[in-house]
């Protein structure tokens, strides 16, 4: 302790106490007047904290420093991390077996939420067409990438042009470029075909969606392929070149079995955004499309995806804690599908 | 390395890649050539230039930034300072939990790894309405509004992009030679100065790719800006804005293209400036991700 000055150690004490009893003050405002008293009171509790890091940080210790600093370096993040994910997490998971309305619950009721979800119509269809949705696009999305890699890495004039231009898409939220192809479904398709929008029907409505998320996405995939096919060794492609493979197959023999790791990235990107996608359904048809007959139902959410489907239920409809274990269900599928896709690919990697 | 090719085949395929070109490109032509034409001449003729003028297209911008539904400078200011103030925050407090998880071998430091990258596959839509809850609970605690303000939109962006950002760093950190540290410490450099010093600048690689990840992702959210700032609240993001506007203007395609031009020129330009670092940063980001 010697080799600290008395400044040093005033100043880490004094910091230490007065920025416990800010804080501590700032909080107990709060817990004796009930009420939400924003104002200064904010103030003083950030002042508080503050001071308590630097008398933390300027603490006398030689022995323990090390320790504060680790401590210190992974508070912030950390903090954040179990407020804003980890907390709500389990909240959420204990509210889906509720009756709680988005402010307060009276009561457990048990599986009730997950019950109903089963036995509503408009909540089947939303994951029939997730499902559909997602294997479309993996499909779809990987093969229309690999072929624009495939022609992105061949000798063409102006490919920077090319690969910039493809990935372009990429770069605009969901929601404004959702208008924008709403705009295009309305207005510019129907001029050609002369008949009602694509997206006033169920089924050409989720071709629109379809078409918009390729086109969105297709540029960014696109790019990861040429990465992969880039690392392939120029010597192996000339071998097989002298030993007389035509292009297919050098492509089915050589090209994918290499790329297999590339593959894997992709499909599991292709596969977790597609099932998260919310902003293009969103902002291209809002869930709507008329399904005459489902399981005996009239359904008017078409082209409801899970995500939107979980968002109008509690948003929309104020049901939270059904729209929690809706939730918690689509969070179930995500995970499994997730483990089972990497599993097998990485069987399909070794065996390749 | 190339057998050589016909002629012919490389021009088919320059031809074949001019075409998906023009295609990839075409909306982005609707929406400039219709943000300079009044309503009716859309709906007439939505793809040639009749009726399109300079005029006509600052009227609608004019129309566009002044209307209260939209206040684009006001939502554009929130978006930047949203978007910036969390990537400054992500960068540095992300490098500094990395660091001390990647350096720190025991048991918690794992556990702390180990959460994060399960809580990758966490889907927004499960945390969102506990979320809005607890921060609404939180911020009458503290005294400080977390819905509906800034440093609590910039608080959740702390929480939701730390776990990528820790994941790719902790990639990165691993490549980084102790011996410097060690070396630093020998020296009589306390650990902050090591980090601070030594270690932070030789992350700049790596931070400009967490840095273009998560600003693609916080620039165009919607949902968690939706949920936390409300559509009517003062404080909006560009996406939020944009949503509200389209909602009270259905059908008026000059001024929602319009709209749509304003938000999406900022992208467009910073991309024409650091094209490859934007494109080799959401690269390397998949393939570390």
């Amino acid at each position: 302790m010697g080799t600290f000055s008395i400044g040093r150690k005033t100043f880490s004490f004094a910091s230490l106490i007065i920025g416990i009893v800010l804080t501590i003050w700032g909080l107990g405002v709060a817990i004796a007047k009930g009420g939400p008293a924003y104002s200064s009171r904010g103030a003083l509790i950030v002042i508080g904290v503050l001071l308590f890091i630097a008398g933390l940080y300027y603490f006398p210790t030689l022995k323990y420093h090390r320790a504060i600093i680790n401590l210190l370096f992974l508070f912030p993040l950390l903090f954040a991390f179990l407020v804003t994910v980890i907390i709500p997490l389990i909240l959420g998971i204990g509210y889906s077996f509720t009756d709680w309305n988005g402010i307060r619950l009276k009561g457990f009721v048990g599986f009730a939420n997950y019950a109903r979800m089963f036995k509503q119509a408009s909540f089947l269809w939303s994951i029939l067409i997730t499902f559909l949705f997602v294997v479309f696009n993996m499909i779809l999305v990987n093969v229309v990438a690999f072929l624009l890699a495939l022609l992105c890495t061949s000798r063409i004039k102006g490919l920077g042009f090319f690969r910039a231009a493809y990935f372009l898409p990429n770069l605009i939220g969901g929601i404004v470029l959702g208008y924008i192809w709403q705009f295009i479904f309305s207005n510019v398709v129907t001029k050609f075909t002369g008949t009602y929008s694509m997206l006033s029907d169920t089924k050409t409505a989720f071709l629109a969606i379809i078409i918009v998320y390729i086109w969105q996405y297709a540029g960014y995939i696109m790019l990861i392929y040429i990465t992969g096919l880039n690392t392939i060794p120029g010597d192996v492609l000339e071998a097989s070149a002298i030993d007389g493979a035509n292009p297919m197959q050098t492509l089915f023999n050589i090209k994918i079995p290499m790329i297999a790791p590339t593959i894997t990235i992709c499909t599991f990107l292709t596969l977790t955004s597609a099932f998260k996608q919310f902003d293009v359904n969103l902002a291209l048809t809002n869930g709507t499309g008329s399904v005459p007959d489902f399981l005996g139902n009239y359904l008017t959410n078409g082209t409801e995806m899970l995500a939107l489907n979980i968002y109008s239920t509690a948003v929309i409809n104020n049901e939270y804690s059904f729209g929690e274990a809706k939730a918690v269900l689509f969070f179930i599928i995500l995970a499994t599908v997730s483990i089972i896709q990497v599993r097998i690919s990485n069987k399909k990697e070794v065996e390749l | 390395m190339h057998t050589k090719e016909k002629t012919s085949s490389v021009v088919i395929r320059l031809i074949i890649a001019i075409i998906i070109a023009i295609y990839v490109l075409f909306p982005f032509f609707l929406v400039v050539i219709n943000s300079c034409k009044p309503t009716e001449e859309i709906t007439k003729n939505p793809i040639g230039f009749n009726g399109a003028s300079i005029p006509q297209l600052t009227q609608n911008l004019g129309d566009v930034i002044n209307n209260t539904h939209f206040l684009f400078w006001s939502a554009f200011g929130f978006s930047a300072l949203i978007t910036v103030v969390s990537l400054v925050l992500l960068a540095l407090f992300g490098s500094m939990a990395a660091w001390i998880i990647c350096r720190n071998k025991t048991k918690w430091s794992l556990v702390i790894y180990f959460t994060f990258i399960a809580s990758m596959i966490i889907p927004f839509q499960v945390v969102m309405l506990p979320l809005i809850s607890t921060f609404r609970d939180v911020g009458k605690f503290i005294g400080i509004p977390m819905l509906q303000s800034v440093p609590g939109i910039v608080f959740a962006y702390l929480g939701f992009g730390g776990a990528m950002t820790v994941f790719i760093l902790n990639g990165f950190i691993k490549g980084v030679p102790f011996d410097l540290e060690e070396a630093a410490s020998i020296d009589g450099c306390t650990p902050e100065q090591t980090f601070f010093q030594i270690i932070f600048p030789l992350l700049t690689p790596v931070i400009t790719t967490v840095t273009i990840l998560n600003g693609m992702w916080i620039w165009n959210d919607y949902l968690l800006p939706s949920m936390m700032l409300g559509q009517n609240g003062a404080v909006k993001t560009l996406p939020v804005a944009v949503q509200a506007f389209v909602g009270s203007y259905v059908k008026q395609w000059n001024m929602i293209l319009a709209a749509a031009l304003l938000a999406i020129i900022p992208m467009i330009i910073l991309f024409l400036i650091a094209q490859k670092q934007i494109m080799e940063g959401m690269i390397e980001g998949a393939v570390k991700g």
